[in-house]
């Protein structure tokens, strides 16, 4: 589903962030990112919508090469897959439920659709009593969770979450947990970022730890 | 189909929401000064073109030529086969017209006699004015066609002058929809970071913005026609009471109907010019990172 071979990454300026980045994760995996702080996990996700492309090397999501895929092709790649960020990035001039009605928007659901499918995104985190709040009157755990309720309503392939857990106390975050691998149960492909070792643990699923540009 | 016409119809609204009417003020006095300049030339233009079409020209006779030498004379013009017409104005139905016109039947009334001399008026469409005026009996000439040149030439430079007042305009208010559109991409930077990220494509995102765009223009377009009417309205009931104290019933007309919806028209297409130019430049600039 998610393929890395040689992946480079260098910035402008020389910082090299990733050196020689090779794995793939199967359809319906669920996968722990680790590293130290600014080994490089942020960039490596980037990658994957995306966001940056890779200076070397081929990443290829969904049998699409990410590296060469034209400018045009780009929202239809993100469509399918679910980002989540260790800030949210959620819009605070609306209410929960219009911010998870955002996605779909433009993949231009008929009104009733779009509506079902919002409720049942915030069904899934726990959250549909609250969809009339402004995201500012919820917890950090519930934020993070009004953020999933947006990557996962247009029902996509991949999940991919970048410290969701960073912020928060020990019970939100395990909450926060419980959703994505509820979610790889069903067949999604997840691949979470943490500097949480302990969580990690937990879980005993599949950990690539990312060193010195490389992983491990 | 549906689902097109639905994120139309969503644009629209959005679009709409952001309109401000305080811009659209402003682009419809701007687009005002060159729509009236053009309705001015529009009701001077009949006149001028009259002149143009049939030029006449007045030949008036010595006050001592009597009348049958004038028919002679008369008889000599209509042979001309470079003249239109020949209308023969005796002295006392010249003074009998000019004592309709208000206000001069009490100057020619204390005049006591005729100062006026007999006259013919001829059409031709050749210069043949200094010529007439070598006939005998003919003391002086006046072609119209000297005065129809000047008209049209006067009325080409103000069709130039309103011309390039609304390219400088049209362009202004290009100007001013870019930097509306400019700041709304840059306070709607957040939504459109996010939209961006979670798959919205570029033509999604501008579309609203397009929208603005055209609907500002068009309200701007309505408010310089608005604002025209006004003020012709305003002027025709000065020019009325003027007008009428010549005898005349001349009025500044508005716009005919197809140049009004011409001003809409390119008001729209400008503003969404103006739209487009922002996106293409702004919207590219706001990437994830």
């Amino acid at each position: 589903m998610v393929k890395f071979s040689a992946v480079a990454k260098r910035y402008p300026g020389g910082q090299e962030a990733l050196k020689d980045v090779s794995f793939s994760l199967e359809a319906g995996e669920l996968a722990f990112l680790t590293g130290r702080s600014g080994a490089g996990k942020s960039t490596l996700l980037k990658l994957i919508p995306a966001i940056e492309r890779p200076s070397a090397g081929s990443v290829v999501v969904n049998g699409q090469n990410v590296a060469s895929l034209k400018r045009a092709a780009i929202p239809y790649l993100r469509r399918n897959i679910g980002l989540v960020f260790q800030d949210q990035k959620l819009l605070y001039d609306r209410s929960v439920y219009d911010n998870v009605m955002l996605p779909l928007a433009f993949s231009a659901h008929a009104p009733k659709e779009a509506a079902r499918r919002a409720r049942a995104a915030l069904d899934k985190v726990g959250l549909l009593g609250r969809e009339k709040a402004n995201p500012v009157q919820l917890s950090g755990g519930e934020q993070q969770r009004v953020a999933i309720a947006r990557a996962v309503v247009n029902r996509p392939a991949i999940l991919v979450a970048d410290e969701p857990t960073a912020n928060l106390d020990a019970e939100s975050a395990l909450r926060i947990l419980e959703i994505f691998v509820a979610f790889h149960q069903v067949g999604v492909t997840v691949l979470i970022a943490t500097h949480d070792r302990a969580l990690v643990e937990r879980y005993g699923k599949r950990v690539l730890r990312l060193e010195d540009g490389r992983v491990a | 189909m549906i689902a097109w016409l639905r994120q139309h119809g969503q644009a629209l609204r959005l679009g709409i929401r952001k309109l401000s009417l305080l811009n659209a003020l402003v682009i419809g006095v701007a687009l005002a000064l060159p729509a009236a300049g053009y309705a001015l030339i529009e009701t001077l233009r009949p006149a001028g073109e009259r002149l143009a079409l049939e030029p006449r020209i007045s030949l008036f006779l010595a006050p001592q030529v009597k009348r049958a030498d004038a028919e002679a004379l008369g008889a000599r013009l209509r042979a001309d086969r470079r003249i239109g017409s020949v209308r023969f104005v005796p002295r006392e139905e010249a003074l009998k017209e000019m004592s309709s016109v208000q206000g001069l039947s009490e100057v020619i009334g204390a005049l006591g006699r005729n100062p006026l001399p007999d006259a013919f008026v001829v059409t031709s469409k050749d210069e043949i004015a200094g010529e007439l005026g070598k006939l005998p009996g003919v003391a002086s000439v006046q072609a119209d066609a000297v005065w129809a040149r000047r008209l049209a030439a006067a009325a080409s430079i103000a069709q130039l002058a309103v011309g390039l007042l609304a390219a400088l305009l049209g362009a202004a208010l290009v100007a001013v929809t870019f930097n509306t559109i400019r700041l709304q991409i840059l306070t709607q930077r957040d939504e459109i970071e996010v939209s961006k990220l979670l798959g919205a494509t570029d033509g999604f995102i501008g579309r609203p913005f397009y929208y603005l765009g055209l609907l500002q223009g068009l309200i701007g377009g309505v408010l310089a026609l608005a604002i025209v009417g006004a003020a012709l309205a305003l002027l025709n009931r000065e020019v009325r009471v003027l007008a009428e104290s010549y005898g005349s019933n001349f009025r500044f007309a508005f716009l005919p109907v197809s140049e009004a919806l011409l001003v809409l028209l390119l008001a729209a297409a400008l503003g969404w010019l103006g739209a487009w130019l922002s996106v293409g430049r702004h919207l590219r600039a706001i990437e994830p990172r």
